[in-house]
């Protein structure tokens, strides 16, 4: 199964930007559960676009101004639920922020 | 249709369509075909049986019987061939062992309870899915006793269902390492359901006391699968002791009876035998866990044979372990009611005042409704009649608050 990890968090989550993944990237990547991923500059930085009716229609920041904003995502392959919890579980920002496990259509 | 034959798929119904479904889920991995094919198995249960007499072991017959109708309905669509490979697959191996009588072998039902119950799904999901596939209720069935509608209800059975399947949750019963964790969501589920047909009263829909004799029936497979956790044999322990009350709970106009004022004459006195043993024999293996503490002070009141044998001082012990154990006001609570009772007013006043000036049981009726009593038996009369006051103003059903009014009444 694939899965999306998508790493949220509040305001006061900006702080830890740059603390990278704490080994998290590397083991993961050893154990080859880990096919890729990054971490997001902050919401402030983001454009939103939709189209309608031909028009090109842009807008200042994230899609949803909520309290807690995607920080990054990974993408894991791995057994089942069970294991993409044990390795969301692992990963240093589930003690900070949200993270939140969504399963890849399966194509 | 001759009664016993009647009777015996009746029987198999409840004893086996846990085993039918679970065992079709984990040879199709398709929980719907698997619902279907069991009941199809029942439907010919009924027909041939009736010609050819009750098999040897209905269990088997009807696995097979379920078995035989998935291998049609896969054989009937295209996608359904590679499936039946599969299937045909762990037939030949011989991979179709029914009832679990190897302990090595997991009981396809306990990888359906913990699938159910996989803290992954909602709440009211996980309860719903259990009745659904391991207890074989309807689903217009389970939206009454959870007073939703039947729609909603299939609604919320088929969106759980998809979640299995889409979100990848393992139909398994989780590794001895993630045990510890899951077990108490299990647990937690059938308390639940046991909860919810033990507070129905007399006027609210029978099918609600019909959960409290599921909940325990589910806990007596867990318990007989799970030998070695104390839990589960404490929890079936508490339940059997709190249904052994039933009778004498409710009076004839359907009003709560409190425990002291229960005729006790119409406790079910072989549950409590049984709830006893089973909990003495859990106590003995040293791992308390919340449920056998649970289960243990409602052994002192159910073999107390006047309320003034209650053994008050065991109880407040108890509770105290309780509190270590699951920290909670509530809990603290019923230590202040059981260390009043064992002590005198004035200690049990004492505790439950200093949890009413931390604040964290403001606007339970339940405090001040404690307080009232203490108060009461220390002659200050006018304190507990506003007590009194107080908590019929916060209880929540009718019951209560008649019981309150009766008891302000008798202030005199």
């Amino acid at each position: 199964m694939k899965y999306v990890l998508l790493i949220c968090g509040d305001e006061s989550a900006a702080e830890h930007a740059d603390d990278g993944c704490g080994g998290w990237s590397e083991k993961m990547a050893e154990r080859g559960v880990l096919r890729g991923g990054a971490g997001l500059r902050p919401p402030s930085d983001a454009t939103t676009l939709r189209v309608r009716e031909g028009e090109v229609l842009l807008s200042d920041g994230p899609f949803a101004e909520t309290k807690e904003q995607l920080g990054g995502f990974c993408l894991i392959e791995c057994a089942d639920l069970d294991e993409a919890i044990e390795i969301a579980a692992a990963h240093p920002a589930a003690a900070y922020g949200t993270i939140e496990i969504r399963p890849l259509v399966d194509l | 249709m001759t009664p016993p034959v009647e009777a015996a798929v009746d029987r198999a119904f409840r004893e086996e369509w846990g085993q039918v479904v679970a065992t079709l889920i984990r040879w199709t991995g398709d929980w719907d075909l698997a619902e279907e094919c069991a009941q199809d198995a029942f439907a010919l249960a009924l027909r041939t049986w009736r010609r050819d007499g009750v098999p040897r072991r209905p269990g088997a017959w009807l696995t097979t019987a379920a078995r035989n109708r998935a291998v049609d309905l896969l054989r009937r669509e295209a996608t359904g061939a590679a499936k039946l490979r599969e299937v045909a697959g762990v037939l030949r191996t011989g991979d179709d062992a029914v009832g679990g009588d190897d302990p090595d072998v997991p009981d396809d039902r306990l990888r359906l309870i913990f699938t159910c119950c996989h803290p992954a799904l909602a709440l009211e999901a996980r309860v719903a899915l259990t009745l659904r596939t391991l207890a074989g209720l309807g689903t217009a069935e389970i939206a009454r006793a959870f007073l939703v509608g039947e729609q909603a209800m299939a609604k919320r059975l088929a969106r759980a269902k998809q979640k299995i399947r889409y979100a990848g949750i393992p139909y398994r019963v989780p590794p001895a390492h993630l045990l510890p964790e899951r077990l108490p969501a299990v647990l937690a589920v059938v308390y639940l359901l046991f909860n919810e047909g033990y507070s129905a009263t007399a006027g609210a829909d029978l099918v609600r006391h019909d959960l409290a004799d599921e909940a325990i029936r589910l806990a007596r497979v867990l318990v007989r699968l799970m030998p070695d956790e104390p839990e589960a044999a404490g929890l079936l322990a508490l339940m059997l002791l709190h249904h052994a009350r039933r009778a004498a709970r409710l009076d004839e106009a359907g009003d709560l009876v409190v425990l002291e004022d229960q005729d006790r004459g119409r406790w079910d006195d072989g549950q409590i035998a049984e709830g006893v043993a089973l909990l003495d024999g859990t106590l003995r293996r040293g791992r308390p866990g919340p449920y056998q503490v649970q289960a243990a002070i409602a052994a002192c009141h159910a073999t107390a044979a006047r309320p003034e044998d209650t053994d008050w001082a065991q109880i407040a012990v108890l509770y105290e372990r309780l509190a270590r154990l699951v920290p909670s006001p509530v809990v603290e609570l019923n230590r202040a009611v059981a260390v009043g009772m064992a002590y005198g007013p004035a200690a049990g006043l004492a505790l439950v005042d200093a949890l009413r000036e931390t604040g964290a049981l403001a606007g339970y009726h339940l405090l001040p409704a404690a307080r009232a009593d203490l108060l009461r038996r220390l002659g200050r009369t006018a304190e507990a009649a506003d007590a009194y006051r107080e908590a019929a103003g916060l209880a929540t059903t009718d019951a209560e608050r008649r019981y309150l009014a009766r008891r302000l009444a008798a202030l005199g």
